[in-house]
């Protein structure tokens, strides 16, 4: 197991280098900059600020450099922010992680009992209106779907706000100011939830299917246990255990924010970040943004490779 | 006898053309299947006849029609130049769906070829594409596609030939799933007996690949290609809303919904931005459904999944 752990660990190394290579490259491929865009500044003083942010230099050079600084924690300066860009990135990246981890447990909860239900009650009307659900949520385009929920309860309705975290100009704090919070998560969490369920529930329910046809649930029924005793204990165990590996690809999306969510309720997060950035082309904000989602991509895909390891002992001789 | 006498003719060809003719029998039996082939052929004709039927002109510029309900004389409205709102969402709909279905097919061209060699070839090469595959796809799919767009958008692409662009990066986002799946299915196809007939025939590398192994994969490429036509449609439509896609004058469905980002147009002209959106979620919804069908039809074992 160690070996194999170690074996999976090194080949993580070149995805990585190759990944920060292609994303600086991109980036520097970006005509224009953070200096460019203030039309103010003589030719003289943009050449300097080039010259002090190291961007007069060759990109190969900035490539190393870069790396250099990276290793020692510094991954630059948002010129648009003036603030450090781990700084800034600290302070929004909570945002997007309160929404996408309230998601993550209500999607897998939903989706983990209707998947296991309709399993047991194939063909019936509930299973049937799940499946249509389940295409509806594979099928919405996520902006869509966000510009009719605030169209629907936030303008017609008026019972759910536009968006944001918090009123506007409101001072609440204790628990009304976690209210209000609580109050503005519903619509974003409610639409990301039901875009996540679909592909879940799927999951869960073709799991269980194939669990529920094992020769040892047979044995089980034949042995005259209660059919409760049989689909909970016995095939279920068996249905989720692969899926403890879906949620090891689940952490970059801890962090990655809901860009175009994040967009259309305007919440503070990471997600709306980085399109901001993006419009005042604050590059060392985003690359660094695009970095960390790679990373954690990567760290991600580690972790499940391993979790299939423990799981299922045939992998590790592959 | 004679049913023997047959097979023994011609047995390869009649056996194929019969599991093909099965499949179709299968999705043909599929009531969902049959009405969303029927919507997908009304989409396409909506998109691609419509405008030919349309008593206007998509560049007709109408001081006095700016943003009207609909009427009977515009049934979805005119948007906010004037221009008839039905018009332009079936020449959105050339737009989205060419780019779905052709970043499909390219990114079907890459993914298969590199993926059939890296599975046939082994080794080296194997390593390398499948590294390559490994990178892009550890860097997450929307954000990249964002930043190739402001590159475009950087750049002062002209309207017309963003879209060529926009079909070239989803393809360059698509291909490398695509490759893993292909590389997997070669991998356990190479093992089997027919296979080694081939060897010992002595057929050439190319004629295996390509006769032999790629035609044994289309039942999932046919299932993989419905599905990543759809998610094209997607990411298309959520790249334009964006701004950092198609951008207009050329319409697509994403950024018709674009006119949402103004407050009064998303409040009290829904006519503007509801259509397109519904456009959308109807052709991918049918497009999803036909893949799942598909799949039950070629791969029964998968029914009820």
């Amino acid at each position: 197991m160690k070996k194999y752990i170690l074996r999976r660990f090194i080949h993580m190394i070149p995805t990585l280098i190759g990944v920060s290579v292609i994303i600086f490259y991109l980036f520097a491929l970006m005509p224009g900059d953070y200096i460019d865009s203030n039309r103010q500044i003589t030719a003289q003083r943009a050449h300097d600020l080039r010259v002090l942010y190291g961007l007069d230099k060759p990109i190969i050079m900035r490539y190393f450099i870069w790396v250099k600084n990276a290793m020692e924690g510094n991954f630059g300066f948002s010129l648009k922010y003036l603030e450090s860009v781990t700084k800034l990135i600290n302070q929004y990246i909570w945002n997007s992680f309160i929404i996408a981890i309230v998601t993550l447990a209500l999607t897998w909860s939903i989706a983990l009992v209707i998947g296991v239900y309709t399993a047991t009650k194939q063909h019936s009307l509930f299973d049937r209106l799940v499946t249509l659900g389940v295409f509806a949520s594979l099928s919405f385009p996520s902006f869509f779907l966000g510009l009719l929920m605030i169209k629907f309860f936030g303008v017609d309705l008026k019972i759910l706000p536009l968006g944001g975290m918090i009123d506007t100009g409101s001072t609440s704090t204790g628990l009304s100011y976690v209210l209000e919070v609580i109050r503005h998560m519903i619509l974003p969490v409610g639409i990301l939830t039901f875009l996540s369920i679909g592909s879940l529930t799927r999951y869960f329910r073709s799991g269980m299917i194939d669990a529920l046809k094992l020769d040892f649930i047979r044995t089980a029924r034949a042995k005259g246990l209660k059919e409760r005793t049989i689909v909970f204990k016995h095939a279920l165990k068996n249905a989720i255990l692969p899926a403890i590996t879906l949620l090891a690809f689940e952490l970059p999306g801890l962090f990655s924010g809901a860009i175009i969510t994040e967009q259309i309720f305007n919440w503070p997060g990471i997600g709306r970040l980085q399109l901001e950035a993006l419009s005042f082309r604050d590059y060392p904000v985003l690359m660094t943004f695009t970095m960390l989602l790679s990373f954690l991509t990567i760290m991600g895909n580690f972790f499940a490779d391993v979790l299939y390891a423990v799981a299922d002992p045939r992998i590790r001789l592959k | 006898m004679l049913l023997a006498n047959k097979h023994k003719l011609e047995p390869s060809k009649k056996r194929s053309e019969t599991q093909w003719h099965q499949a179709v029998q299968r999705l043909l039996k599929n009531k969902l299947a049959v009405i969303s082939i029927g919507f997908l052929v009304f989409i396409l004709l909506f998109s691609f006849v419509g405008p030919f039927l349309s008593p206007y002109n998509s560049n007709d510029v109408e001081v006095a029609l700016i943003k009207n309900p609909p009427s009977l004389a515009h049934i979805l409205g005119t948007d906010d130049y004037g221009r008839d709102v039905l018009l332009r969402l079936m020449l959105a709909g050339r737009i989205s769906l060419t780019i779905g279905i052709t970043s499909m097919i390219l990114s079907l061209i890459l993914g298969t070829i590199l993926g059939a060699v890296s599975g046939y070839y082994g080794g080296v090469i194997d390593n390398i594409i499948m590294r390559i595959a490994d990178i892009l796809m550890s860097i997450p799919g929307l954000p990249l596609l964002i930043i190739v767009g402001a590159l475009l958008s950087e750049l002062k692409v002209s309207s017309d030939y963003r879209l060529y662009i926009v079909m070239l990066m989803l393809s360059l986002v698509g291909w490398p799933g695509l490759a893993r799946l292909i590389r997997g299915q070669v991998l356990s196809l190479r093992e089997q007996t027919f296979m080694k007939a081939a060897d010992v025939l002595g057929l050439s590398d190319r004629r295996k690949i390509f006769n032999h192994l790629i035609p044994n994969t289309f039942p999932l490429l046919i299932v993989v290609a419905t599905l990543s036509t759809a998610s094209g449609i997607l990411s298309e439509s959520t790249l334009s809303f964006l701004g950092l896609g198609v951008i207009p004058p050329t319409p697509s469905w994403g950024n018709m919904i674009n006119a949402a980002n103004n407050l009064i147009d998303f409040q009290k002209r829904a006519w503007l931005w509801i259509p397109p959106g519904m456009a959308i979620f109807i052709t991918v919804v049918a497009i999803n459904l036909l893949g799942d069908a598909l799949r039950d039809a070629l791969d029964p074992k998968m029914k009820g999944r």
